[in-house]
């Protein structure tokens, strides 16, 4: 007899518009499922994802982020994924330095025709942060109910 | 030094080479050296001040002084022309406007530490062979210099000057083993729990009174994004731990291949937060991701952030010691 | 506020199965700024659109949210039927429940909720949208194209044949390249002059197109369609125009001893000289370096025999401006120097060549006037060693080289075997390789009749060292198939040197702000589907500056570069993405690092005047982005740290808005 509601994460996926986006895309043209609690966000490109967006997310109540562009060199803008790549791997870096979970951030390269690793990548992750529970290290009180 | 720094001084004024010179001066106590632009001879006679505790890195003043015009004359430490360089890089001042002396620097004194010995009423300090005497208004103090300087100094890790137009002084050399990464090693060594509680303990302490960043070289920008309401992120004092954490992570991503660990947010962070172990988590991984880079070292060289390779490493594939 | 309509596609039931669209209308319409709020069975339909126009006139709506399949898959038609009722398209959002809800989520209820979710978020977006213009700019009708090897040559062709201008600019005083140097071409043995010198005929005399031989590129300014170019016309010390390419001149010079670079050094050529005999454009280049009047004062052995008039000593280099709607990098390639290979004896022996020398030693226009006749001795070699990549395929740290494979040596040194072997059936041919690759049409044909029909020795494996001793070439080398060490006397050994981007391509990368690969090779905008596009909009590539190739696919790349070049001077106007960088520069610094991660160079720096404090007058450094040539990826955007530069239709606000929206419980 359990009264205490299942944890279901919230999870913000940027995808770039030419390759993850699009992978998400074949993903659910070819019905193939993840958990409803990753919402995607569509950016022109990786590069276009500023720190300032994950933090934001975590603090208005994510659980997990992630972020998916092109694989190295099929970047649309030909350098995008490589700069964005520099970003993240200092981001994350910090946020662990800071003790944040480390899982909680992650990046993927996926491309157009990579509906099935878009899946799987949802759903490894999603299983990833549930089982991390509710983000407390990275919140924001004031945005929570 | 301070007479012969005046003297060449008022000679560059005198000539005509600059118009005014931007050095030291006390400020409301004897200890509290504070930056100065000094316009005539009897100026610089009177008030210009060069001692053990003049930490302070001039080199940001620069910028307001270079759309001011004219020449200026500036007093570098080692550690300072970094800085120097690293604003010649982004067009944030002017060399040509710029005449630089470079002077060569032991380190400097912490006046906490000082204060901890039980050395009060402060009234002025002198250096010799690693001992410093603290002038005081109960008569004088004498010091074993390591144990009251600046722990930035005790890491220093160049006391050779990246840009100069005169030296007073001997340049020195890069110091190889300087261990200013030894405390980020330490803190990577821990379990992300331990790090989690040692952030909190130093983060919530911060008062968002913004002198880390006012006083930081990098930190230059126009209007701080934090200032700007039209952000979305601007904040005036952070109300909670994640503005605390939002505040630094941020200010250090923004000066990330750029900071070129002056030191002096945490010299001037009146809550004796460790500022600089954000800075030198970035400097310490960029050098272990991308190669060795200094900023400040070159101003020709393309900062890490601006460049990249197609192996770099996967974000999420972590340097250092890990628990 | 945005008055915004809300849009829910039942897309037959592949939204309606799984997602309850009634809901989503009655959840959504309650969100701020929604003022209609609606669901129909396919709004990418005729009759869906005109309910979507009909709500924009009657609700006088400002901006329009599409709860539907992929903004990749319609995006584009609400947009534009939006458009048609005089709402800027870019007011509009989609948000995607059917590939990210409908189908992959099964239970109807989190279905619904999820799909409710990204309707906000969609909302959130739409009040932060602006009205977003889409800028022209004119095209100027005329290309440019640097390099006139075949690329070059096919390219301009090509583009005038299209009745567009071209300008071919040409650092050598003729067009031509290294074909011209090449005696024969694979795999169907015809000449390359006869086959080249025709089209270079066709350049001169084509009236669409201008050739500034002995010229280089000075700088480019400017964007797609409006480049302006200066060309360094180098003083040649001849009047082009009155010079009618007689060649007393070169007859008469007094200076004979100026090494031949036209043949590889192997004769020696006058102070003023046409290059070959069928040098476009025909007029004669006195070298500066060599010749006595230039240096001393005194000769004018020239100007006293030309008929004309022609010969100027006192010209100077000329500037020229030109302007150019597209350019195209027809840089081409030089076989390495192979002189840091000691082992291999370039340098020291005089009967060590690479490919190239070989093609000017059996070519009928050539210092031996084809017969194959070895450099020392002047005697015909009756064992030649061919020794395959070098300098390619290095292991790029260890190795002095180059990483990749050149390409096409395996097939010429299997053309110069056969040519060997057929004109000189005495002589014995060795040809140690690593691979060898000859994929291609009738290409492994080719290099098996040198095999099976001409009987050329081919042996796999590495020469190891090169050494003359008494006029024979003592050749080390082992034969990894049978694991023995081989030793071979030669009496010519042929080099084949890996190819190398033109060194001038640097430089001129740097100017048009394409980028280039480590190798100094062009980076393609996309390296399978826009091959002969460079990133920066405008800039085009054709033959061996993109990567090494043959002739006939330097051929086919040259044609369809001037393809790309044809499609964008046949606009008027080019229409550019609204959805581009913008700099705020009051809030600029100045700093550089968004112009650092900017693939396209699209942003430049300028002083500007600005209002100081107390009625003073600040002059700052900021940006200016040229929305012409940003392609909108926004890597400037996070480059910025005071938030200066942001990316119109997905701003900072936008996304942060919708990020908002999302994580809302």
């Amino acid at each position: 007899m359990q009264d205490v509601k299942e944890f279901r994460p919230t999870i913000v996926a940027f995808c770039c518009n030419w390759c993850s986006y699009a992978g998400a895309d074949l993903a659910g043209s070819s019905r193939l499922g993840y958990p409803a609690d990753v919402k995607i966000i569509r950016v022109p490109c990786s590069c276009r994802v500023n720190p300032l967006f994950i933090l934001r997310a975590f603090q208005r109540g994510a659980d997990g982020v992630i972020m998916a562009g092109c694989h190295p060199g099929d970047c649309h803008y030909t350098s995008g994924n490589y700069f964005a790549r520099r970003r993240m791997t200092l981001l994350f870096s910090m946020l662990d330095y800071l003790g944040i979970e480390r899982e909680r951030t992650r990046v993927e390269w996926i491309s157009a025709a990579e509906g099935a690793k878009f899946a799987k990548t949802m759903n490894e992750f999603v299983a990833t942060v549930t089982a991390l529970g509710e983000n407390k290290r990275l919140e924001d009180l004031r945005c929570k109910k | 030094m301070q007479e012969m720094m005046v003297k060449r001084a008022v000679e560059l004024l005198e000539n005509g080479t600059v118009d005014r010179v931007l050095g030291w001066t006390t400020g409301e106590f004897a200890y509290d050296m504070t930056p100065a632009v000094f316009r005539s001879a009897d100026d610089l006679k009177n008030g210009f001040v060069y001692n053990d505790f003049c930490a302070a890195n001039l080199s940001k003043y620069l910028i307001k002084e270079c759309v001011a015009g004219g020449k200026i004359l500036v007093f570098l430490k080692p550690c300072d022309t970094y800085s120097f360089n690293q604003l010649i890089a982004e067009h944030r001042i002017k060399r040509e406007m710029i005449y630089v002396i470079g002077i060569a620097c032991e380190g400097k004194a912490d006046i906490d530490k000082l204060k901890d010995m039980g050395i009060d009423g402060i009234t002025g300090i002198t250096a010799k062979d690693g001992v410093y005497t603290v002038a005081t208004i109960y008569g004088d103090a004498t010091v074993k210099a390591t144990d009251a300087m600046a722990e930035r100094c005790l890491s220093c890790k160049s006391k050779k000057h990246m840009a100069y137009d005169e030296l007073i002084g001997e340049d020195g050399d890069v110091v190889a083993d300087c261990g200013r990464f030894d405390m980020v090693e330490k803190l990577e060594a821990m379990t992300p729990d331990e790090r989690y509680e040692f952030w909190r303990g130093e983060l919530s302490r911060c008062i968002r009174c913004n002198a880390c960043r006012n006083v930081c070289p990098a930190c230059s920008c126009e209007k701080c994004i934090f200032d700007n309401p039209g952000s979305g992120v601007s904040q005036k004092a952070a109300v909670n731990s994640f503005e605390e954490n939002m505040f630094h992570i941020i200010r250090a991503f923004h000066v990330a291949g750029r900071c070129t660990d002056c030191g002096e947010c945490t010299r001037v962070c009146p809550q004796n937060i460790p500022l600089h172990l954000l800075n030198r988590k970035f400097i310490k991984d960029i050098n272990a991701f991308w190669g060795e880079y200094q900023a400040g070292e070159n101003p020709d060289a393309k900062p890490p952030l601006g460049r990249y390779e197609k192996g770099d490493r996967e974000p999420g594939e972590f340097g250092g010691v890990q628990a | 506020m945005q008055r915004i309509g809300v849009f829910v596609c039942h897309c037959g039931t592949n939204i309606a199965a799984t997602v309850d669209v009634k809901a989503v209308v009655e959840a959504l319409s309650h969100e701020p700024g929604v003022v209609f709020a609606t669901d129909y069975q396919y709004m990418c339909s005729e009759s869906g659109q005109t309910l979507m126009r009909e709500a924009i006139r009657e609700h006088k709506l400002g901006g329009v949210v599409v709860c539907s399949c992929s903004p990749r898959m319609h995006e584009a038609t609400f947009r534009k039927a939006a458009a048609k009722e005089g709402l800027n398209p870019y007011m509009v959002e989609i948000a995607n429940i059917r590939e990210q809800v409908s189908w992959i989520h099964k239970d109807i209820k989190e279905g619904t909720e999820k799909a409710i979710i990204l309707g906000r978020a969609a909302i959130a977006k739409v009040h932060l949208n602006q009205p977003l213009q889409a800028g022209e700019s004119p095209v100027t009708k005329r290309a440019l194209v640097i390099g006139g090897g075949i690329a070059g040559i096919q390219t301009a062709l090509d583009i005038a044949e299209a009745g567009f201008e071209v300008d071919i600019v040409e650092k050598e005083p003729t067009i031509g390249g290294k074909m011209a140097q090449i005696d024969k071409t694979f795999p169907t043995l015809d000449c390359a002059a006869c086959i080249l010198t025709p089209k270079m005929v066709d350049v001169a005399q084509h009236e669409k197109i201008k050739i500034f031989s002995y010229s280089e590129i000075e700088s480019v300014k400017g964007f797609v369609g409006n480049f302006r170019v200066a060309i360094r016309r180098k003083a040649r010390y001849v009047d082009e125009d009155k010079c009618t390419g007689c060649g007393i001149c070169t007859e008469k010079c007094p200076q004979k001893k100026v090494p031949n670079e036209f043949n590889m050094g192997f004769d020696t050529r006058r102070a003023v000289y046409i290059p070959f005999a069928q040098a476009v454009p025909k007029v004669a280049t006195i070298d500066a370096n060599y010749c006595t009047m230039l240096k001393t004062g005194k000769c004018g052995v020239c100007a006293k025999f030309c008929g004309v008039g022609a010969i100027d000593y006192k010209q100077q280099d000329q500037i020229v401006e030109r302007e150019y709607g597209a350019i195209v990098a027809a840089t081409g390639f030089n076989p390495l120097k192979p002189t840091q290979y000691d082992e291999l004896g370039y340098a020291t022996c005089a009967d060590v060549v690479t490919s190239l020398e070989l093609e000017r030693l059996m070519n009928a226009a050539g210092p031996t006037a084809g017969t194959l006749l070895r450099p020392s001795d002047k005697k015909h070699p009756h064992t030649i060693v061919f020794v395959q990549c070098v300098g390619s395929r290095c292991d790029a740290e260890n190795e002095k080289g180059k990483p990749y494979c050149s390409k096409i040596c395996c097939m010429y040194t299997a053309k110069h075997a056969m040519l060997i072997r057929d004109k000189y059936p005495d002589t014995e041919v060795y040809v140690f390789y690593i691979d060898v690759r000859t994929p291609g049409k009738n290409f492994d044909e080719f290099y098996r009749r040198a095999v099976e029909q001409y009987g050329v020795h081919y042996i796999k494996g590495q020469v190891g060292k090169v050494v003359e001793e008494n006029g024979t070439l003592k050749v080390q080398a082992s034969d990894l198939l049978s694991g023995e060490q081989l030793h071979i006397d030669a009496d010519l050994v042929v080099l084949a040197t890996a190819v190398e981007p033109d060194k001038s391509a640097r430089g001129i990368a740097t100017m048009l702000t394409a980028s280039m690969d480590t190798n100094d090779f062009f980076t393609e905008a996309h390296a399978k589907l826009r091959p002969v596009e460079s990133p920066t909009a405008g800039i085009f590539l054709s033959g061996v500056c993109q990567g090494p190739k043959d002739i006939p696919e330097t051929v086919s790349q040259a044609s369809a570069a001037a393809a790309k070049v044809i499609g964008l001077l046949a606009k008027d106007k080019l229409t550019c993405n609204p959805c581009v960088a913008q700099s705020d520069e009051l809030l600029c610094n100045g700093c550089s690092s968004c112009e650092r991660v900017c693939p396209y160079g699209a942003i430049t720096y300028s002083d500007k005047e600005f209002r100081g404090p107390n009625r003073t007058t600040l002059i700052r450094r900021v940006a200016s982005v040229n929305p012409a040539v940003c392609q909108g990826c926004g890597a400037c955007t996070v480059a910025c740290p005071s938030g200066a530069m942001d990316l119109k239709g997905f701003s900072n606000r936008q996304i942060m808005a919708e990020v908002d929206a999302i994580c809302k419980m």
